[in-house]
């Protein structure tokens, strides 16, 4: 058997309650890996801004990411609406957040610039009108 | 360190029901032929499993009082909670007199050694560099070992402090010896518990190097010693040295207010502070400076060695203290040393699949195909809490997957070569009729 754990999680872009379930879940089978903390906090952040995103964004969207000894990947995928400017959504501060849904104390312009900060690598593409694709990776050091 | 705990199951009264598996907060109850099985590496302590045994097969094993005979001189250390058990109660001190009525010399209230911590805290939170926020409350045995099992990130947010009781012995041990000049081992201390994590605390002490208390009585037996020698209290002596903060950590919400803050929270119940924590964890509390953690219902006045309903008791507490001081117990220079835990607490990885991480993968990836064929009805007929655990104790080697009745029942019909498998199953699992 190969030693890469897959995980799957539907994020649903009704629920803003939900929001932050996958990263927790995810954050729970890293530590039962036994993975470092630093490490754990890392892949929750990152997933729980790329969750927030898909909600407050996309409508939702999927979840997928695969564990091994040597990197964790994970691959946000939704069908909303799409970046029109890549560059511009990963300025810290920018955001198209809608006032509902800053009021309720999202939509800072961090969403992207803490992907970026807290994975080795981020690589996002989209397709105005047919949605982006977040896919992050963090490696790990070999012990 | 030993792997003693004070929860233990009575066999004879246990039906095996699996009503303790399904409410233990750490999964650490199997049922195996007819009996609970407690893991001891998971529990701690909480005693949800004595609260909600309907046959009374839990229990909270303490000191016997037998065990004072061993020393010359004997010291008590009420918990605060204590004084939330009697009805009418307006002067604590009578309870404190007949204390020394029923087989002790002396008396150390750890409401006194709660204030000095409180007074400490107080002080050290001041300095918002020095304590990472939220600062955790390291009072509750259970919640600290809980921490230390699922939340390693938030080890570094415990107080530090060790739990009053054990400040209260240290300094109710040298007070013992300066008053009656015998060696050390001929003075006893001795903690009058409400709860199972706190006697576990007394035999493997938490952040503590070595035990510094000589026993746990449990709290509803000293109760009713003390009922009749109460009675005989006339004019008690003024013998009680804390005031409203340390004699409000009976209940939940009395460590925060002792703080003196705002933005201070108080959880109660395991349950709610595994989602607190939870919570914490992810940064989604950002605003709190402190979080006050107690296992069990109400705080400790909730604990299952307690006579009194928490909330009663909690209204007693509350009443008892109209009549208080503030305070009456400060930390001193030369105290505040001793508070302090002298072994670092360390992540304990319990919930680890392995020790070798693609092993664990390996392991997780087994766990997740098991638990695909289960019938996600978690009804523990295996004994184990839900399908998921079942499916973790077969791939950790304490199970077997025909523990599951279903998948048995797959098994024989496939072995005895009959067809309709349909007329077998319970209503939920029978496929509509098209």
């Amino acid at each position: 058997m190969p030693d890469v754990v897959r995980l799957h999680y539907d994020v649903d872009g009704e629920n803003f309650m939900a929001a932050g379930e996958a990263s927790s879940a995810v954050k729970n089978v890293l530590r039962r890996l036994g993975f470092g903390e630093d490490l754990v906090r890392r892949a929750a952040i990152c997933l729980y801004e790329g969750e927030i995103n898909m909600v407050i964004h996309a409508n939702g969207g999927a979840i997928d990411v695969s564990v091994s000894p040597q990197a964790i990947e994970m691959v946000l995928q939704d069908q909303g609406d799409g970046i029109p400017d890549i560059e511009q959504a990963m300025r810290e501060g920018f955001s198209t957040a809608s006032d509902r849904v800053r009021d309720l104390g999202f939509g800072a312009g961090m969403g992207l610039p803490n992907m970026r900060r807290y994975a080795d690598s981020l690589e996002v593409t989209s397709e105005p009108g047919k949605g982006t694709r977040v896919l992050m990776t963090l490696r790990i050091a070999p012990v | 360190m030993s792997t003693w705990h004070s929860v233990t199951l009575i066999r004879d009264k246990c039906k095996g029901c699996t009503t303790c598996i399904k409410h233990c907060p750490t999964e650490a109850i199997r049922v195996r032929r007819g009996k609970a099985v407690i893991v001891d590496e998971r529990c701690v302590d909480c005693g949800r499993c004595i609260q909600v045994c309907p046959h009374h097969a839990k229990r909270a094993v303490c000191d016997s009082f037998d065990k004072l005979g061993g020393f010359v001189y004997n010291v008590a250390l009420p918990a605060p909670s204590l004084y939330g058990q009697f009805h009418n109660l307006d002067d604590v001190n009578i309870v404190l007199a007949a204390l020394t009525k029923i087989g002790f010399d002396q008396v150390f209230e750890v409401s006194a050694a709660a204030e000095m911590i409180s007074d400490a805290t107080r002080r050290r939170m001041r300095d918002k560099e020095r304590l990472p926020r939220p600062v955790i409350s390291s009072a509750c045995p259970a919640a600290v070992r809980l921490i230390c099992q699922r939340f390693p990130r938030l080890i570094g947010h415990l107080a530090s402090h060790i739990a009053p009781v054990d400040l209260a012995a240290i300094l109710a041990r040298r007070a013992a010896a300066r008053e009656t000049g015998l060696p050390p081992e001929k003075n006893g201390v001795f903690f009058i518990t409400p709860c199972p994590a706190k006697a576990t605390a007394v035999t493997n002490p938490v952040g503590l190097s070595r035990p510094v208390i000589d026993g746990a009585l449990d709290m509803s037996e000293v109760y009713l010693r003390l009922l009749p020698a109460m009675k005989k209290v006339e004019n008690p002596p003024q013998i009680a040295t804390s005031g409203i903060m340390g004699i409000g950590w009976a209940a939940s919400g009395g460590e925060s207010a002792a703080l003196l803050g705002e933005s201070h929270i108080a959880v109660d119940g395991i349950e709610n502070i595994i989602k607190v924590l939870e919570d914490v964890e992810d940064g989604k509390l950002p605003e709190i400076e402190f979080l006050e953690l107690g296992a069990c219902t109400q705080g400790c006045v909730g604990g299952c060695l307690t006579v009194e309903n928490p909330f009663a008791a909690k209204a007693r507490v509350k009443q008892l203290m109209k009549f208080l001081p503030v305070s009456r117990s400060r930390m001193t220079d030369e105290i505040e040393p001793l508070s302090y835990m002298d072994t670092p607490l360390s992540h304990v990885p319990v919930w680890q699949f392995d020790t070798d991480m693609a092993t664990a993968m390996e392991k997780h990836a087994r766990i997740e195909a098991l638990r695909e064929r289960l019938p996600w009805l978690d009804c523990a007929s295996c004994g184990a809490p839900s399908c998921r655990s079942l499916a973790e104790d077969v791939v950790m080697g304490f199970a077997s997957e025909e523990d599951c009745i279903f998948r048995m029942r797959e098994r024989m019909m496939y072995l005895s070569g009959t067809g309709d498998a349909e007329q077998y199953l319970p209503p939920p699992f029978r496929e509509q009729k098209k």
